[in-house]
Protein backbone atom coordinates (compact mmCIF):
# COMPACT_ATOMS: atom_id res chain seq x y z
CA UNK A 1 0.00 0.00 0.00
CA UNK A 2 1.50 3.33 -0.99
CA UNK A 3 1.74 6.31 1.31
CA UNK A 4 -0.98 8.05 -0.69
CA UNK A 5 -3.56 5.55 0.43
CA UNK A 6 -5.50 5.57 3.61
CA UNK A 7 -4.54 3.01 6.21
CA UNK A 8 -7.30 1.96 8.56
CA UNK A 9 -6.24 0.46 11.85
CA UNK A 10 -6.77 -3.23 12.48
CA UNK A 11 -9.48 -4.38 14.80
CA UNK A 12 -8.88 -6.75 17.73
CA UNK A 13 -12.17 -8.67 17.77
CA UNK A 14 -15.01 -8.37 15.34
CA UNK A 15 -15.81 -8.59 11.65
CA UNK A 16 -14.29 -7.19 8.50
CA UNK A 17 -16.66 -7.12 5.57
CA UNK A 18 -14.80 -6.66 2.31
CA UNK A 19 -15.89 -6.48 -1.32
CA UNK A 20 -19.18 -4.79 -0.53
CA UNK A 21 -20.65 -3.30 -3.72
CA UNK A 22 -19.50 0.32 -3.92
CA UNK A 23 -21.78 2.66 -2.01
CA UNK A 24 -23.70 -0.03 -0.12
CA UNK A 25 -21.92 0.13 3.22
CA UNK A 26 -24.48 2.39 4.90
CA UNK A 27 -27.17 -0.13 3.95
CA UNK A 28 -25.00 -2.89 5.37
CA UNK A 29 -24.87 -0.98 8.64
CA UNK A 30 -28.64 -0.58 8.54
CA UNK A 31 -29.00 -4.33 8.10
CA UNK A 32 -26.76 -4.93 11.07
CA UNK A 33 -28.61 -2.31 13.09
CA UNK A 34 -25.44 -0.31 13.68
CA UNK A 35 -25.84 3.46 13.80
CA UNK A 36 -22.59 4.45 15.52
CA UNK A 37 -24.12 5.18 18.93
CA UNK A 38 -22.94 1.79 20.20
CA UNK A 39 -19.56 3.34 21.00
CA UNK A 40 -17.46 0.61 19.41
CA UNK A 41 -14.81 1.28 16.80
CA UNK A 42 -16.18 1.26 13.29
CA UNK A 43 -14.25 2.03 10.11
CA UNK A 44 -15.82 2.40 6.74
CA UNK A 45 -14.09 2.92 3.44
CA UNK A 46 -16.40 3.68 0.54
CA UNK A 47 -15.84 3.48 -3.20
CA UNK A 48 -12.29 2.18 -2.94
CA UNK A 49 -10.86 1.12 -6.33
CA UNK A 50 -11.17 -2.64 -6.70
CA UNK A 51 -9.99 -4.97 -9.44
CA UNK A 52 -12.99 -7.26 -9.16
CA UNK A 53 -15.82 -4.82 -8.47
CA UNK A 54 -14.60 -1.57 -9.99
CA UNK A 55 -15.18 0.10 -6.66
CA UNK A 56 -15.96 -1.43 -3.34
CA UNK A 57 -16.73 -0.61 0.26
CA UNK A 58 -14.98 -2.10 3.27
CA UNK A 59 -16.35 -2.18 6.81
CA UNK A 60 -14.44 -3.02 9.98
CA UNK A 61 -16.67 -3.55 12.93
CA UNK A 62 -15.14 -3.96 16.36
CA UNK A 63 -16.80 -6.25 18.87
CA UNK A 64 -19.39 -7.83 16.60
CA UNK A 65 -19.41 -11.24 14.88
CA UNK A 66 -22.10 -11.68 12.24
CA UNK A 67 -24.56 -14.54 12.49
CA UNK A 68 -25.95 -16.52 9.57
CA UNK A 69 -29.21 -14.57 9.31
CA UNK A 70 -27.28 -11.34 9.04
CA UNK A 71 -24.99 -12.80 6.41
CA UNK A 72 -28.03 -14.02 4.42
CA UNK A 73 -29.54 -10.57 4.19
CA UNK A 74 -26.17 -9.00 3.56
CA UNK A 75 -25.87 -11.23 0.51
CA UNK A 76 -28.95 -9.62 -1.00
CA UNK A 77 -27.36 -6.18 -1.24
CA UNK A 78 -23.70 -7.19 -1.34
CA UNK A 79 -23.54 -10.51 -3.19
CA UNK A 80 -19.75 -10.39 -3.63
CA UNK A 81 -18.95 -9.62 -0.01
CA UNK A 82 -16.36 -11.54 1.96
CA UNK A 83 -16.68 -11.91 5.70
CA UNK A 84 -13.61 -12.09 7.92
CA UNK A 85 -14.14 -12.92 11.56
CA UNK A 86 -11.31 -11.47 13.64
CA UNK A 87 -10.25 -12.65 17.09
CA UNK A 88 -7.23 -11.15 18.77
CA UNK A 89 -6.14 -9.44 15.52
CA UNK A 90 -6.14 -12.75 13.60
CA UNK A 91 -8.54 -13.82 10.87
CA UNK A 92 -10.08 -16.97 12.34
CA UNK A 93 -12.71 -17.45 9.69
CA UNK A 94 -12.99 -16.16 6.15
CA UNK A 95 -16.01 -16.77 3.96
CA UNK A 96 -17.86 -15.50 0.92
CA UNK A 97 -21.52 -14.75 1.38
CA UNK A 98 -23.84 -17.15 -0.36
CA UNK A 99 -27.08 -16.00 -1.79
CA UNK A 100 -29.79 -18.01 -0.05
CA UNK A 101 -32.84 -19.31 -1.89
CA UNK A 102 -35.10 -18.15 0.91
CA UNK A 103 -34.89 -15.69 3.78
CA UNK A 104 -37.20 -16.39 6.69
CA UNK A 105 -38.07 -14.11 9.57
CA UNK A 106 -35.67 -11.36 8.51
CA UNK A 107 -37.54 -9.02 6.20
CA UNK A 108 -41.04 -7.72 6.74
CA UNK A 109 -43.46 -7.65 3.83
CA UNK A 110 -44.12 -4.11 2.58
CA UNK A 111 -47.68 -5.08 1.63
CA UNK A 112 -49.69 -3.92 4.65
CA UNK A 113 -52.52 -6.21 3.62
CA UNK A 114 -50.32 -9.33 3.67
CA UNK A 115 -51.34 -11.97 6.19
CA UNK A 116 -47.84 -11.80 7.72
CA UNK A 117 -48.60 -8.17 8.72
CA UNK A 118 -51.67 -8.94 10.82
CA UNK A 119 -50.49 -10.35 14.12
CA UNK A 120 -50.75 -14.00 13.08
CA UNK A 121 -48.21 -16.42 14.56
CA UNK A 122 -46.22 -16.69 11.36
CA UNK A 123 -42.70 -15.76 10.26
CA UNK A 124 -42.12 -13.77 7.10
CA UNK A 125 -40.82 -15.90 4.26
CA UNK A 126 -39.24 -14.56 1.08
CA UNK A 127 -38.02 -16.30 -2.03
CA UNK A 128 -34.83 -14.76 -3.41
CA UNK A 129 -35.11 -13.71 -7.06
CA UNK A 130 -32.29 -12.66 -9.37
CA UNK A 131 -32.92 -9.01 -8.63
CA UNK A 132 -34.99 -8.87 -5.48
CA UNK A 133 -37.11 -10.91 -3.13
CA UNK A 134 -40.69 -12.11 -3.18
CA UNK A 135 -43.07 -12.72 -0.30
CA UNK A 136 -44.11 -16.37 -0.39
CA UNK A 137 -47.45 -15.51 1.23
CA UNK A 138 -48.84 -12.61 -0.78
CA UNK A 139 -46.48 -12.67 -3.79
CA UNK A 140 -45.31 -9.07 -3.41
CA UNK A 141 -41.97 -8.46 -5.12
CA UNK A 142 -39.44 -6.12 -3.50
CA UNK A 143 -36.53 -4.91 -5.59
CA UNK A 144 -35.53 -1.60 -4.04
CA UNK A 145 -34.46 -0.53 -0.56
CA UNK A 146 -34.38 -3.99 1.01
CA UNK A 147 -32.68 -2.59 4.08
CA UNK A 148 -35.83 -0.60 4.87
CA UNK A 149 -37.80 -3.80 5.23
CA UNK A 150 -35.69 -5.44 7.90
CA UNK A 151 -37.64 -6.77 10.85
CA UNK A 152 -36.65 -5.22 14.14
CA UNK B 1 -55.94 -35.05 -7.85
CA UNK B 2 -52.51 -35.31 -6.30
CA UNK B 3 -52.62 -31.99 -4.53
CA UNK B 4 -54.11 -31.47 -1.13
CA UNK B 5 -55.01 -27.79 -1.26
CA UNK B 6 -56.04 -25.32 -3.91
CA UNK B 7 -54.40 -21.99 -3.11
CA UNK B 8 -53.68 -20.33 -6.44
CA UNK B 9 -54.01 -21.23 -10.10
CA UNK B 10 -50.27 -20.69 -10.57
CA UNK B 11 -49.59 -24.16 -9.22
CA UNK B 12 -52.11 -25.89 -11.52
CA UNK B 13 -51.01 -27.75 -14.62
CA UNK B 14 -53.05 -27.96 -17.75
CA UNK B 15 -53.88 -31.61 -17.11
CA UNK B 16 -55.06 -30.87 -13.56
CA UNK B 17 -57.31 -28.09 -14.84
CA UNK B 18 -58.69 -30.37 -17.54
CA UNK B 19 -59.32 -33.13 -15.00
CA UNK B 20 -61.53 -30.78 -12.98
CA UNK B 21 -63.36 -29.47 -16.06
CA UNK B 22 -63.90 -33.01 -17.40
CA UNK B 23 -65.25 -34.18 -14.05
CA UNK B 24 -67.53 -31.12 -13.91
CA UNK B 25 -68.87 -31.95 -17.37
CA UNK B 26 -69.63 -35.52 -16.24
CA UNK B 27 -71.39 -34.25 -13.14
CA UNK B 28 -73.41 -31.77 -15.14
CA UNK B 29 -74.35 -34.48 -17.64
CA UNK B 30 -75.55 -36.63 -14.75
CA UNK B 31 -77.84 -33.83 -13.60
CA UNK B 32 -75.60 -32.69 -10.73
CA UNK B 33 -75.86 -36.05 -9.00
CA UNK B 34 -72.47 -37.35 -10.04
CA UNK B 35 -71.21 -38.68 -6.75
CA UNK B 36 -72.28 -39.83 -3.37
CA UNK B 37 -69.78 -38.84 -0.80
CA UNK B 38 -70.19 -38.46 2.93
CA UNK B 39 -68.27 -35.43 4.13
CA UNK B 40 -68.54 -32.19 6.02
CA UNK B 41 -67.19 -29.00 4.45
CA UNK B 42 -66.19 -26.13 6.74
CA UNK B 43 -67.04 -22.69 5.37
CA UNK B 44 -64.94 -19.86 6.76
CA UNK B 45 -65.85 -16.54 5.18
CA UNK B 46 -64.21 -13.58 6.85
CA UNK B 47 -65.49 -11.30 4.11
CA UNK B 48 -68.98 -10.89 2.71
CA UNK B 49 -69.79 -13.43 0.03
CA UNK B 50 -73.01 -14.69 -1.42
CA UNK B 51 -72.35 -16.73 -4.52
CA UNK B 52 -69.07 -18.35 -3.62
CA UNK B 53 -70.37 -19.43 -0.22
CA UNK B 54 -73.75 -20.55 -1.53
CA UNK B 55 -72.33 -22.41 -4.52
CA UNK B 56 -69.87 -24.29 -2.32
CA UNK B 57 -72.76 -25.12 -0.02
CA UNK B 58 -74.90 -26.28 -2.93
CA UNK B 59 -71.99 -28.27 -4.34
CA UNK B 60 -71.27 -29.99 -1.03
CA UNK B 61 -74.92 -30.93 -0.50
CA UNK B 62 -75.42 -32.18 -4.05
CA UNK B 63 -72.35 -34.37 -3.66
CA UNK B 64 -73.93 -35.98 -0.62
CA UNK B 65 -72.04 -33.99 1.97
CA UNK B 66 -73.00 -31.13 4.24
CA UNK B 67 -71.50 -27.89 5.52
CA UNK B 68 -70.66 -26.27 8.81
CA UNK B 69 -70.50 -22.52 8.50
CA UNK B 70 -68.34 -20.38 10.75
CA UNK B 71 -71.09 -17.83 10.27
CA UNK B 72 -71.19 -14.12 9.83
CA UNK B 73 -68.09 -12.20 10.71
CA UNK B 74 -69.77 -10.22 13.47
CA UNK B 75 -70.96 -13.31 15.29
CA UNK B 76 -67.68 -15.15 15.14
CA UNK B 77 -64.72 -15.20 17.43
CA UNK B 78 -62.76 -13.02 15.02
CA UNK B 79 -64.41 -10.04 16.63
CA UNK B 80 -63.00 -11.21 19.92
CA UNK B 81 -59.51 -11.07 18.46
CA UNK B 82 -58.87 -14.73 17.67
CA UNK B 83 -56.14 -15.28 15.09
CA UNK B 84 -56.88 -17.02 11.81
CA UNK B 85 -54.30 -19.63 12.80
CA UNK B 86 -56.45 -20.54 15.81
CA UNK B 87 -59.74 -20.39 13.92
CA UNK B 88 -58.64 -22.87 11.25
CA UNK B 89 -57.26 -25.27 13.83
CA UNK B 90 -60.59 -25.27 15.63
CA UNK B 91 -62.63 -25.77 12.44
CA UNK B 92 -60.26 -28.55 11.37
CA UNK B 93 -61.70 -30.60 14.18
CA UNK B 94 -65.25 -30.17 12.86
CA UNK B 95 -64.84 -30.69 9.11
CA UNK B 96 -63.18 -32.83 6.42
CA UNK B 97 -62.13 -29.89 4.25
CA UNK B 98 -62.26 -26.09 4.47
CA UNK B 99 -63.08 -23.21 2.18
CA UNK B 100 -61.51 -19.96 3.35
CA UNK B 101 -62.22 -16.44 2.25
CA UNK B 102 -60.20 -13.75 3.98
CA UNK B 103 -59.52 -10.06 3.37
CA UNK B 104 -55.74 -10.46 3.48
CA UNK B 105 -53.42 -11.74 0.76
CA UNK B 106 -51.67 -14.97 1.67
CA UNK B 107 -54.26 -15.99 4.27
CA UNK B 108 -55.03 -19.31 2.61
CA UNK B 109 -51.42 -20.30 2.29
CA UNK B 110 -50.77 -19.46 5.92
CA UNK B 111 -53.84 -21.40 7.04
CA UNK B 112 -52.53 -24.58 5.41
CA UNK B 113 -49.49 -24.44 7.67
CA UNK B 114 -51.71 -25.07 10.67
CA UNK B 115 -53.98 -27.85 9.43
CA UNK B 116 -53.85 -31.32 7.86
CA UNK B 117 -57.14 -31.32 5.94
CA UNK B 118 -57.63 -29.97 2.39
CA UNK B 119 -58.21 -26.23 2.05
CA UNK B 120 -59.61 -24.31 -0.89
CA UNK B 121 -58.77 -20.63 -1.18
CA UNK B 122 -62.15 -18.95 -1.63
CA UNK B 123 -60.47 -15.58 -2.18
CA UNK B 124 -57.62 -13.92 -0.28
CA UNK B 125 -57.70 -10.12 -0.41
CA UNK B 126 -56.47 -8.91 -3.78
CA UNK B 127 -54.63 -12.21 -4.23
CA UNK B 128 -56.27 -15.23 -5.80
CA UNK B 129 -59.62 -16.93 -6.28
CA UNK B 130 -58.84 -20.23 -8.01
CA UNK B 131 -62.24 -21.94 -7.85
CA UNK B 132 -63.76 -18.95 -9.65
CA UNK B 133 -61.16 -19.40 -12.38
CA UNK B 134 -62.08 -23.06 -12.83
CA UNK B 135 -65.70 -22.14 -13.45
CA UNK B 136 -64.59 -19.31 -15.76
CA UNK B 137 -62.51 -21.81 -17.77
CA UNK B 138 -65.34 -24.32 -17.78
CA UNK B 139 -67.65 -21.71 -19.29
CA UNK B 140 -65.08 -20.58 -21.84
CA UNK B 141 -64.26 -24.14 -22.89
CA UNK B 142 -67.89 -24.96 -23.36
CA UNK B 143 -68.47 -22.12 -25.83
CA UNK B 144 -65.21 -21.41 -27.62
CA UNK B 145 -62.69 -24.03 -26.48
CA UNK B 146 -59.47 -23.16 -24.66
CA UNK B 147 -56.86 -22.85 -27.41
CA UNK B 148 -56.22 -20.43 -30.23
CA UNK B 149 -58.09 -17.68 -28.40
CA UNK B 150 -57.81 -13.98 -27.73
CA UNK B 151 -59.25 -13.10 -24.35
CA UNK B 152 -59.81 -9.54 -23.16
CA UNK B 153 -59.85 -8.89 -19.43
CA UNK B 154 -61.36 -5.54 -18.51
CA UNK B 155 -61.72 -3.43 -15.40
CA UNK B 156 -59.97 -3.54 -12.05
CA UNK B 157 -56.90 -5.58 -12.87
CA UNK B 158 -54.94 -4.34 -9.88
CA UNK B 159 -57.14 -5.53 -7.05
CA UNK B 160 -59.21 -8.10 -8.95
CA UNK B 161 -58.32 -11.51 -7.58
CA UNK B 162 -60.47 -13.25 -10.18
CA UNK B 163 -58.32 -11.51 -12.80
CA UNK B 164 -55.04 -12.61 -11.19
CA UNK B 165 -56.18 -16.22 -11.00
CA UNK B 166 -57.60 -16.30 -14.52
CA UNK B 167 -54.47 -14.72 -16.02
CA UNK B 168 -52.20 -17.29 -14.39
CA UNK B 169 -54.39 -20.23 -15.42
CA UNK B 170 -54.63 -19.08 -19.04
CA UNK B 171 -50.85 -19.36 -19.42
CA UNK B 172 -51.44 -23.13 -19.67
CA UNK B 173 -53.34 -22.64 -22.91
CA UNK B 174 -52.73 -21.15 -26.33
CA UNK B 175 -54.31 -17.82 -25.47
CA UNK B 176 -53.36 -14.21 -26.11
CA UNK B 177 -54.41 -12.12 -23.12
CA UNK B 178 -55.41 -8.49 -23.60
CA UNK B 179 -55.57 -6.52 -20.36
CA UNK B 180 -57.66 -3.38 -20.55
CA UNK B 181 -57.76 -0.95 -17.63
CA UNK B 182 -57.07 2.60 -16.58
CA UNK B 183 -53.38 3.14 -15.85
CA UNK B 184 -54.04 3.29 -12.11
CA UNK B 185 -55.64 -0.17 -12.10
CA UNK B 186 -53.25 -2.08 -14.32
CA UNK B 187 -51.98 -5.53 -13.36
CA UNK B 188 -49.74 -5.52 -10.28
CA UNK B 189 -46.03 -6.11 -10.65
CA UNK B 190 -46.03 -9.64 -9.29
CA UNK B 191 -48.74 -10.81 -11.69
CA UNK B 192 -46.93 -9.26 -14.65
CA UNK B 193 -43.72 -10.90 -13.43
CA UNK B 194 -45.36 -14.34 -13.38
CA UNK B 195 -46.91 -13.88 -16.80
CA UNK B 196 -43.54 -12.81 -18.18
CA UNK B 197 -41.81 -15.82 -16.58
CA UNK B 198 -44.19 -18.24 -18.27
CA UNK B 199 -43.63 -16.59 -21.65
CA UNK B 200 -47.35 -15.88 -21.97
CA UNK B 201 -48.64 -13.77 -24.83
CA UNK B 202 -49.82 -10.62 -23.07
CA UNK B 203 -50.78 -7.13 -24.18
CA UNK B 204 -51.83 -4.20 -22.03
CA UNK B 205 -54.22 -1.47 -23.17
CA UNK B 206 -55.84 1.59 -21.68
CA UNK B 207 -58.59 1.78 -24.32
CA UNK B 208 -60.84 -0.99 -25.48
CA UNK B 209 -62.04 0.19 -28.88
CA UNK B 210 -59.15 -1.25 -30.88
CA UNK B 211 -59.12 -4.48 -28.89
CA UNK B 212 -62.79 -5.50 -29.01
CA UNK B 213 -62.73 -6.75 -32.66
CA UNK B 214 -59.84 -9.13 -31.83
CA UNK B 215 -61.55 -10.95 -28.99
CA UNK B 216 -63.23 -14.33 -28.59
CA UNK B 217 -63.97 -13.73 -24.91
CA UNK B 218 -64.46 -10.47 -23.00
CA UNK B 219 -64.12 -10.89 -19.24
CA UNK B 220 -65.53 -7.83 -17.48
CA UNK B 221 -64.84 -6.97 -13.84
CA UNK B 222 -66.20 -4.32 -11.55
CA UNK B 223 -64.30 -1.14 -10.82
CA UNK B 224 -64.98 -0.28 -7.22
CA UNK B 225 -65.79 3.17 -5.97
CA UNK B 226 -63.33 2.94 -3.08
CA UNK B 227 -60.35 2.62 -5.45
CA UNK B 228 -60.70 6.28 -6.38
CA UNK B 229 -60.07 9.41 -4.32
CA UNK B 230 -63.11 11.26 -5.60
CA UNK B 231 -66.53 10.51 -7.00
CA UNK B 232 -66.06 12.35 -10.30
CA UNK B 233 -62.91 10.49 -11.21
CA UNK B 234 -64.60 7.21 -10.38
CA UNK B 235 -67.64 8.02 -12.53
CA UNK B 236 -65.50 9.02 -15.48
CA UNK B 237 -63.42 5.85 -15.32
CA UNK B 238 -66.34 3.53 -14.61
CA UNK B 239 -68.19 4.97 -17.61
CA UNK B 240 -65.23 4.51 -19.91
CA UNK B 241 -64.76 0.86 -18.99
CA UNK B 242 -68.36 -0.29 -19.20
CA UNK B 243 -70.03 -2.37 -21.88
CA UNK B 244 -73.20 -1.75 -23.84
CA UNK B 245 -74.55 -2.81 -27.22
CA UNK B 246 -72.63 -0.12 -29.09
CA UNK B 247 -69.33 -1.20 -27.49
CA UNK B 248 -69.84 -4.66 -28.93
CA UNK B 249 -70.87 -3.62 -32.44
CA UNK B 250 -67.36 -4.18 -33.79
CA UNK B 251 -66.95 -7.53 -32.03
CA UNK B 252 -66.75 -10.94 -33.66
CA UNK B 253 -70.10 -12.68 -34.04
CA UNK B 254 -69.27 -15.39 -31.53
CA UNK B 255 -67.65 -13.20 -28.87
CA UNK B 256 -68.89 -14.18 -25.41
CA UNK B 257 -69.08 -11.83 -22.43
CA UNK B 258 -68.27 -13.11 -18.94
CA UNK B 259 -68.34 -11.44 -15.53
CA UNK B 260 -67.61 -13.00 -12.12
CA UNK B 261 -70.58 -11.04 -10.66
CA UNK B 262 -71.88 -9.14 -8.82
CA UNK B 263 -72.31 -6.61 -11.58
CA UNK B 264 -73.18 -3.02 -10.84
CA UNK B 265 -73.35 -0.94 -14.01
CA UNK B 266 -70.32 -2.11 -15.97
CA UNK B 267 -72.52 -4.24 -18.26
CA UNK B 268 -75.71 -2.70 -19.61
CA UNK B 269 -78.61 -5.03 -18.66
CA UNK B 270 -79.85 -4.61 -22.25
CA UNK B 271 -77.11 -7.09 -23.23
CA UNK B 272 -78.41 -9.77 -20.86
CA UNK B 273 -80.70 -11.25 -23.49
CA UNK B 274 -78.00 -11.34 -26.16
CA UNK B 275 -76.53 -14.76 -26.97
CA UNK B 276 -73.15 -13.22 -26.08
CA UNK B 277 -74.08 -12.81 -22.42
CA UNK B 278 -72.85 -15.89 -20.56
CA UNK B 279 -72.40 -14.46 -17.06
CA UNK B 280 -75.44 -16.03 -15.48
CA UNK B 281 -74.60 -19.40 -16.97
CA UNK B 282 -71.05 -18.84 -15.73
CA UNK B 283 -72.40 -18.28 -12.24
CA UNK B 284 -74.51 -21.46 -12.43
CA UNK B 285 -71.43 -23.40 -13.51
CA UNK B 286 -70.02 -22.74 -10.06
CA UNK B 287 -71.97 -25.71 -8.75
CA UNK B 288 -70.77 -28.53 -11.06
CA UNK B 289 -67.24 -27.15 -11.07
CA UNK B 290 -67.08 -26.90 -7.28
CA UNK B 291 -68.62 -30.36 -7.02
CA UNK B 292 -65.85 -31.67 -9.28
CA UNK B 293 -63.20 -29.83 -7.31
CA UNK B 294 -64.43 -31.16 -3.96
CA UNK B 295 -64.80 -34.65 -5.38
CA UNK B 296 -61.23 -34.68 -6.70
CA UNK B 297 -59.67 -33.04 -3.65
CA UNK B 298 -61.47 -35.43 -1.34
CA UNK B 299 -60.21 -38.50 -3.14
CA UNK B 300 -61.38 -38.76 -6.73
CA UNK B 301 -62.22 -42.29 -7.77
CA UNK B 302 -61.60 -44.04 -4.48
CA UNK B 303 -65.03 -43.53 -2.99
Amino acid sequence: MSEHELRVSKIRNGTVIDHVSGGQSLNVLAILGIDGTEGSVLSIAMNVPSGRLGRKDILKIEGRELNQDEVDVLSLIAPEATINIIRDFEVVEKSRVERPHRVRGILSCPNHNCITQSGEPVRSDFEVLDDGVRCLYCGTIVREHLAQHLLE
Amino acid sequence: MERKHLLTTKELTRSEIEAVLDRAAEIEAEGLHGASRDFLLGLMFFEPSTRTRLSFEAAAKRLGGDVVDLGALEASSVEKGETLADSVRVLEGYADALVLRHPREGAARMATEFIDIPLINGGDGAGHHPSQTLLDLYTIRKHVGLDGLSIGILGDLKYGRTVHSLAAALTNFDVTQHFISPESLRLPRDVRFDLHETGASVKEHTEMDDVIPLLDVLYVTRIQRERFPDENEYRAVAGEYSIDASTLEAAKDDLIVLHPLPRVDEIDPAIDDSPRAKYFEQSHNGVPVRMALLDLLLGGEDR
